[in-house]
């Protein structure tokens, strides 16, 4: 397999799969985050936990679920509680490792907005709301976000912030109390971490992506530390999985 | 004590115009039989709460039942939006509807709040989020014993909650397996229970496996057998979530003409959900069966 067999979305998918250590507890989101964790599972992480909001607890699902609440996600598990205590028993309580999160807006701060484009009370768009996304947030003891790479989607600001990142820096936010916060902004262009301030700068690009193709597509002066640094591209095995197992139908790859 | 009866009866008996009404399921034992039999009876002015609006709210707010709706993740899973809700919130199509939002675990954190009798419920979320400048429902409280500030949510206590279970015996009394969302808390909270189970049984089944009791008769007001009941949201062992109907929704609500016309096939066009299972076909239902996967029996044994 050469390097362009896989799609930019396939390299995104790996990437985020790749930052879940086998072992941790996850609180997966619904979509792409879903399919990573799935994949995470089935590659270098077999024990990775997946707890979803819908309550179920070590899902073990024999199919991609199609949302956070399906049937195939409590058949097979190791457990299923009340929404609300797995908001309190396990999330709140600091049972969850890693919060697995997409929004429509991420800024700088890896504030996530999926409330609003535009002006709350007069929205341009109005989107789906926070569901779980502002309490994984808050709780997890690390957050990672993956997006694809486009300037509206990485704006400096976020219009509203439905899920704190670092809110004030990394000081603010230990200010405020919240657990965690987010590790990586994975996309389909590059690797982001979070400096001392808690600003996102580039990591490492995907092969093939070119430092002035990523400037061009996020919404603040992003630093990239190093531009050679190249994201390990994904193996033939991992792209199977993706497009044998988890998604045949290109649901999310938009590979058919 | 509960009665049993049938979802229009039940639809017509405890809810009334202007109530706040909860349609409980977490994507699994959606009420969208009794949400149809509202459309059906005309209902206006209510105030829709539930999690996750999903397709039920989106047509109850299509067919204009709704002047509010309380909600924290307003979409069509897995799918996109939900198209009929953004267009009464961004044009007032076919009403202005008032929106609350929340985060889920501020809303469950409502009903538990409401189900408990407590004046509020404190919850580590909010901070730093722009949902509490945007919803006065959620506010900070000093924690009395030294822990600092944090945010709390007041109870939630809904006129009607309207719930479903797998199973129950007539009196009301109900087993529910597979994701239980908020379920019990939303019926414990309401003043009116209306309970819709996929089949009656026995209460010697009920009483065979009390750790599996959702939901006891004296906090239900009225009892409905309604098979498919949920479709095309699913009932964990009895049938999986029609995906090609959520598929479908994302076509038929892209205007407010193609909804109205969606309704009156579906809703108005039928009079009951035996109706619209008929119009739905054998086929398509027999798609949805999964294959069997009992749990293993749990020795309860007997003692002298």
């Amino acid at each position: 397999m050469t390097d362009a067999d896989y799609t930019a979305t396939e390299a995104m998918v790996v990437a985020a799969a790749r930052e879940l250590d086998d072992g941790d507890s996850v609180l997966v989101g619904v979509g792409v985050p879903n399919l990573a964790c799935n994949l995470a599972k089935r590659t270098h992480a077999p024990d990775l936990q997946m707890v979803y909001e819908s309550g179920t607890i070590d899902s073990n699902p024999s199919k991609l679920p199609l949302s956070i609440g399906d049937p195939v996600l409590a058949s097979g598990a190791l457990r299923v509680v009340p929404m609300f205590d797995g908001f309190t028993t396990y999330l709140q309580a600091g049972r969850i490792d890693v919060g697995f999160l997409g929004g429509a807006q991420i800024d700088r701060h890896g504030n996530i907005n999926s409330t609003v484009i535009g002006e709350y009370d007069d929205p341009v768009v109005r989107l789906p709301g926070s569901g779980g996304a502002c309490d994984i947030a808050s709780n997890a003891h690390r957050t990672i976000i993956i997006t694809p790479h486009e300037e509206r989607r990485l704006p400096a600001e976020v219009d509203f912030v439905t899920s704190p990142g670092y809110v004030g820096g990394r000081e603010g936010r230990a200010e405020l109390g919240l657990r965690g916060g987010p590790s990586a902004i994975i996309t389909d262009k590059a690797v982001l971490r979070f400096d001392d301030d808690g600003v996102a700068y580039v990591e490492t690009l995907h092969p093939d992506v070119s430092a002035d193709e990523v400037r061009a597509a996020t919404g603040w002066e992003v630093e990239i530390s190093d531009e050679s640094a190249r994201t390990a591209p994904p193996t033939p095995d991992e792209v199977a999985t993706i497009r044998d197992e988890l998604d045949p139908q290109g649901v999310y790859t938009g590979t058919d | 004590m509960s009665v049993l009866t049938t979802t229009a009866d039940a639809v017509s008996s405890a809810i009334d115009d202007g109530d706040t009404v909860y349609l409980a399921g977490f994507t699994h034992l959606i009420p969208f039989a009794s949400g149809h039999e509202m459309i059906r009876a005309g209902l206006r002015d209510l105030h829709l709460v539930r999690a996750t609006p999903d397709l039920v709210y989106d047509q109850l707010v299509a067919a204009g039942c709704a002047s509010k709706v309380t909600f924290s993740w307003a979409g069509n899973p897995g799918v996109g939006s939900l198209q009929a809700f953004r267009r009464a919130v961004e044009d007032g199509v076919p009403n202005e509807i008032e929106i609350e939002e929340y985060s889920h675990y501020g809303l469950t954190a409502r009903l538990a709040a409401g189900a408990r009798a407590l004046p509020f419920m404190p919850v580590r979320t909010y901070a730093g989020s722009d949902l509490p400048a945007h919803n006065d429902n959620i506010r900070r409280v000093e924690d009395p014993f030294g822990g600092g500030e944090l945010h709390a949510v007041p109870p939630l206590t809904p006129d009607v909650a309207v719930v479903r279970a797998q199973r129950a015996d007539e009196n009301g009394n109900a087993h529910l397996w597979g994701i239980s969302g908020e379920i019990a808390d939303a019926a414990m909270a309401a003043e009116t229970v209306v309970l819709s189970v996929e089949e009656l049984v026995d209460e010697s089944v009920i009483r065979s496996d009390p750790n599996r009791t959702t939901l006891t008769n004296r906090d239900v007001d009225y009892v409905v057998e309604e098979p498919y009941g949920s479709h095309p949201s699913y009932a964990q062992g009895y049938y999986d979530r029609d995906n090609d109907a959520y598929l479908e929704w994302a076509e038929a609500s892209a205007s407010h003409e193609s909804v109205e016309a969606w309704l009156d096939e579906w809703v108005y066009g039928v009079d009951s959900r035996r109706e619209y299972l008929e119009r739905l076909g054998a086929d398509r239902l027999l798609d949805l069966q999964p294959s069997t996967a009992y749990t293993t029996p749990a020795n309860m044994g007997r003692y002298r």
